[in-house]
């Protein structure tokens, strides 16, 4: 499963367009909205936990098509498929890769976009704890979502269908949790809400994931 | 004899078309004598006026948009644990029935609210599950129609179900928690209403053509959900036989 996990690394890095696309996506999607609404401070820094939340998970949407689809089409998953590991094993080990390809920079990147939307100072830390939280939970469903359309033709479309409602959970207690976090408020209640989504996505999504890619196989 | 017998297609069909024209005719006979009665014969509400006769099409369908999805759910459980076809066509057959619900639900609520409220929409709690419910929909609908194998399909979107079922009651209160909301809470389905107390409750004199109604949303559905499934398996036989000829 290492060996796993630092192949699809190493592909994600190696082979271009992958690794650094989310994270420009995301710097196009933050610098566009000053743009769009005015660049009047203020309002910036109020809607700044929103849209950095916006633009981390419309990166991470992005990317899900690379999850599984390279994969699918030169054999490789038939391989992994019948390797001596358990099919949950891999999907796991495919969103862990994901997220640290996407996720992590999402991660490390959005305190530093922060300022570009004058984010309030007690907001860093608490969208990067939120972001932290809320994005292995975002590749989890994802890969559940790439799994799902892995086998069809311009499945990426319908992927973005299938995997929108299902992120709207995420998205709420994660931007609450900045929201309230950059304005002072108390956050433990949305971020016990945020954290628990997360583990339970993680511990029980690689079933269906792992059931879903055994029928897309068969 | 078992239920489980109705899950020979056969069976199903000729069963379908003995309870077809009873459960149409009920449908038919509630949905006439509720709304006619709804919309002609109950006074004006002191407060909304004529407005709320819009209740007795926007609550049936409301219920219905949720239970299809109910339905769907307990659907895709016995294709998964028995593997019955007709279970995983009826629900495929539910899945638009249940969006053109839920688009009724959210039309007569926007009808409603702009007169009530002085708005169309409101990010109201109600308001933006139903709205996320209908992308459920619209999800599980365009995954059956993109794979081309049923078999596969099936299971998919049984998959799908159970999964979207989780997150549909979780979005259900996340929601609730972003915003807090502008629609009433439960009005007609409540315990103390059921008990009697007249404080909190739709007077009776909206209460019962409501009623009336919602057995006929309710039966409507049945009547749709029966020929739906019907013309899936008449569909997928007339497959099996064209590609049949091919072969042949």
């Amino acid at each position: 499963m290492i060996a796993l996990l630092s192949r699809d690394l190493a592909l994600a890095v190696r082979a271009g367009g992958g690794f650094g696309l989310g994270l420009a996506f995301f710097l196009i999607v933050t610098v566009l909205v000053p743009f769009g609404v005015g660049p009047e401070t203020a309002l910036l820094a109020r809607i700044a936990p929103g849209v950095l939340w916006i633009g981390a998970l419309l990166a991470c949407l992005l990317s899900l098509d690379r999850i599984l689809a390279l994969d699918w089409e030169d054999g490789s998953l038939d391989l992994l498929a019948t390797a001596p590991l358990p099919m949950e094993g891999i999907v796991t080990v495919k969103a862990l890769a994901h997220w640290i390809t996407t996720g992590l920079p999402l991660v490390l990147a959005a305190p530093m976009l922060g300022v570009l939307l004058s984010l309030p100072v007690e907001g860093y830390l608490w969208v990067f704890l939120s972001l932290a939280l809320g994005t292995p939970a975002l590749s989890v469903i994802g890969t559940f979502g790439a799994a799902l359309t892995v086998g069809l033709k311009r499945g990426g479309l319908l992927m973005s269908l299938l995997v929108l409602p299902l992120y709207v959970p995420t998205l709420i207690f994660g931007a609450e949790v900045a929201r309230r976090g950059a304005e002072g408020l108390a956050v433990s209640a949305p971020l016990a809400m945020l954290a628990g989504i997360s583990c339970g996505v993680i511990a029980v999504l690689p079933f269906a994931s792992a059931a879903v890619l055994r029928i897309n196989l068969r | 004899m078992s239920i489980w017998d109705y899950a020979n297609p056969v069976k199903f069909i000729r069963t379908a078309d003995h309870i077809l024209p009873w459960v149409s005719g009920a449908a038919l006979l509630c949905l006439v004598t509720g709304l006619v009665w709804g919309f002609f014969f109950t006074p004006d509400d002191f407060r909304q006026g004529s407005t709320v006769k819009i209740i007795y099409l926007h609550v049936p369908a409301a219920l219905m948009a949720i239970n299809a999805w109910l339905m769907m759910l307990v659907a895709s459980l016995i294709w998964i644990v028995r593997r019955h076809h007709v279970s995983a066509l009826a629900a495929r057959a539910a899945a638009p029935i249940g969006a053109v619900m839920t688009v009724i639900a959210l039309a007569t609520g926007a009808i409603w609210g702009q007169p009530m409220w002085g708005t169309w929409w409101a990010w109201d709690p109600r308001l933006t599950s139903f709205l996320i419910l209908f992308l459920f929909y619209l999800g599980y609908i365009a995954l059956w129609e993109a794979i081309e194998s049923d078999d596969t399909a099936a299971d998919l979107t049984a998959i799908l179900c159970l999964v979207g079922s989780v997150f549909a009651v979780l979005s259900r209160y996340a929601v609730n928690f972003w915003n807090q909301g502008l629609h009433q809470g439960a009005s007609v389905m409540r315990a103390g209403a059921m008990a009697g107390d007249t404080e909190e409750r739709v007077s009776n004199v909206f209460a019962v053509p409501l009623f009336v109604c919602i057995a006929g949303f309710v039966l409507l559905f049945v009547a749709l959900v029966l020929l739906r499934t019907q013309t899936e398996i008449r569909a997928r036989r007339t497959r099996a036989l064209l590609a049949r000829e091919r072969v042949a």
